[in-house]
């Protein structure tokens, strides 16, 4: 019956309508025309922007450049792996059935489905050490001053890790969990009639199931990271005295407070020793996957 | 006993997680509810709370706020846009690639994840420059095309994933039965994957309506750009009314967080389909 099908489908395929081939082109060239325009040409067009070697000679005499080189890299390996852990952690709990988890989960999306720029700000406003609800609440409890969050270059990196863990946590949790959901149920029940304790039912069962997931995960999270503008931007703007920037902020700030665009491109062309690596990875495991 | 206590853990764990993220949220609320005198009061919830942030916002009562409807205008406009966009290119594509089996379109779906292989800052710099040449900065369009970009890849897709449960055999008759490519794709294929263009409409729309960036980048005049623009502009005067902005981020916040709740067993089933493949 197969077989008769599909040999009408090659008489007929070159019917009164076109065939398959000619449709197929007609049906993805919105999409091809969208890509070539807004994404290709751009990348190109940066390449020729980012060729000119006096951009790369003031950016690696700028103090700035290289304090932001070294604060994108201390995010990437901070903020990805620890909210990764997290979300691993999470992912374990929220697996439990009961209802009022379920119902603690869904609050727990809020910051996932909320714009970014008014919980950022919220979260900045929080954090005024002279007037924010954290002093406010330190100061009435303890009688005392509480620290110069915004102010202490350290502790305002830290608050952009934590506002980039705050708003990105749901997503992976979310993600790892359904990692978790297609373990068949079974082997958990076999593990406990055997006895095994939590800790070894996470280490034999959990996590070599979703190793891959998450090794994935990491890799996807760190290049999406890279790029995160907002939790810098609109927490600290790169504040105080620059020493918070990362380079997709410290790019768009060349590019567009300084008005120097092939600077700005320049900036964002020296993380690409990281991101291009990463990405051969993702795309060789991506394709093992399939 | 053993129940007692892994209660007692699951409920420790679900206080710390529902104030880390609650936190942020009660915040804002509770300044968009306090008096603008009292914001630097540094409260956990203001002596006297009012709604007359809220009022002032609808009423434009601000400098800050005078195109404040046409704005929420822009962004809606902005959201449908994208929206529209990218469930008819999303639909036509994973069509294309996913049921007509051609040799080329495994390329072509590869092709289009390697968007996702850009960190969303780095293009921005040589896009805005590129949308000078189009002629189309500080043009609404020029935000909904760089959006559909971004967007489209991953409902692509998420449609295909989903796609993929539809029987390959349904196409196969009504080829029999004489329906052309247009019918099958009209007939056959958008009516099975309807749930998962819900998903995907809902992702286009919160990523529109969310994004600030290249809104920022992209839009100057007061008239063209959209809320979180307007919202970013607050910042940059030391005497800003931050209640007021608090009760404006607060309006702006509630339509996606509505939509995705309303449709959230579409989003989670839909969105994350597939990804536990790899």
């Amino acid at each position: 019956m197969a077989s008769s099908i599909s040999a009408l489908r090659i008489q007929d395929a070159p019917g009164r309508f076109g065939s398959d081939a000619t449709w197929g082109i007609v049906l993805v060239i919105p999409y091809v025309v969208v890509f070539a325009f807004i994404v290709v040409y751009p990348i190109v067009y940066g390449m020729v922007l980012g060729t000119h070697p006096e951009s790369y000679r003031k950016l690696f005499h700028d103090p700035i450049y290289l304090k932001s080189a070294w604060n994108t890299l201390v995010f990437l390996v901070i903020a990805v792996n620890l909210k990764l852990l997290i979300a691993l952690f999470l992912s374990g709990f929220f697996y439990n059935t009961e209802t009022w988890i379920r119902w603690v989960g869904i609050i727990f999306l809020l910051p996932w489905a909320a714009p970014s720029l008014p919980s950022i700000f919220s979260i900045r406003w929080m954090f005024n050490s002279e007037w924010g609800l954290i002093n406010g609440i330190l100061f009435r409890l303890f009688g005392i001053d509480g620290p110069l969050w915004l102010v202490k270059p350290g502790l305002a990196f830290g608050l952009v890790i934590a506002t980039h863990i705050w708003k990105n946590l749901p997503f992976w949790t979310l993600i790892l969990l359904a990692g978790r959901m297609a373990i068949p149920k079974d082997r958990y029940e076999a593990a406990n009639v055997d006895g095994a304790t939590r800790f070894q039912v996470f280490r034999f069962i959990t996590f070599p199931a979703i190793k891959n997931l998450y090794i994935t995960s990491t890799l996807l999270s760190t290049i999406w990271s890279v790029g995160d503008f907002n939790s810098v931007y609109l927490l600290t703007g790169g504040g105080p005295w620059d020493a918070t920037h990362v380079l997709s902020t410290l790019g768009i700030r060349y590019a567009f407070s300084i008005g120097d665009i092939p600077t700005g491109v320049a900036t964002v062309i020296t993380a690409l020793p990281v991101v291009i690596p990463i990405v051969f990875v993702l795309i060789r495991r991506l394709r093992e996957g399939d | 006993m053993a129940g007692v206590l892994r209660q007692l853990r699951l409920g420790v764990i679900a206080a710390i997680v529902l104030v880390w993220t609650g936190l942020p949220i009660y915040h804002m609320v509770m300044l968009s509810l306090t008096p603008q005198t009292a914001a630097f009061a540094g409260r956990v919830w203001p002596d006297n709370p009012s709604l007359e942030n809220y009022r002032s916002a609808l009423t434009r009562g601000h400098p800050f706020l005078a195109h404040f409807w046409e704005q929420l205008g822009n962004s809606l406009f902005v959201a449908l846009a994208t929206c529209g966009l990218v469930l008819v290119i999303a639909t036509t594509a994973s069509f294309a690639i996913g049921r007509l089996r051609l040799r080329w379109a495994p390329a072509v779906s590869n092709m289009a994840l390697f968007t996702y292989l850009i960190p969303a800052a780095f293009l921005a710099i040589p896009l805005y420059r590129v949308m000078g040449q189009y002629g189309i900065l500080n043009n609404r369009w020029s935000l909904i095309f760089a959006l559909v970009a971004f967007a489209s890849p991953y409902a692509i897709w998420v449609l295909r994933q989903y796609g993929e449960s539809v029987p390959y055999e349904l196409d196969e008759s009504a080829r029999v039965d004489g329906a052309t490519v247009p019918q099958i794709l009209w007939h056959i294929y958008i009516p099975l994957i309807a749930p998962s263009l819900v998903a995907i409409g809902t992702y286009a729309l919160l990523l529109a309506w969310n994004e600030y960036l290249y809104a920022f980048l992209f839009l100057s005049s007061e008239t063209k750009i959209t809320v979180p623009v307007m919202l970013g502009h607050f910042t940059t005067s030391d005497d800003a009314p931050w209640t007021l902005m608090m009760a404006t981020a607060v309006i702006y916040s509630l339509p996606p967080i509505a939509l995705y709740y309303s449709v959230r067993r579409f989003m989670v089933t839909g969105l994350t389909a597939g990804s536990v493949k790899s």
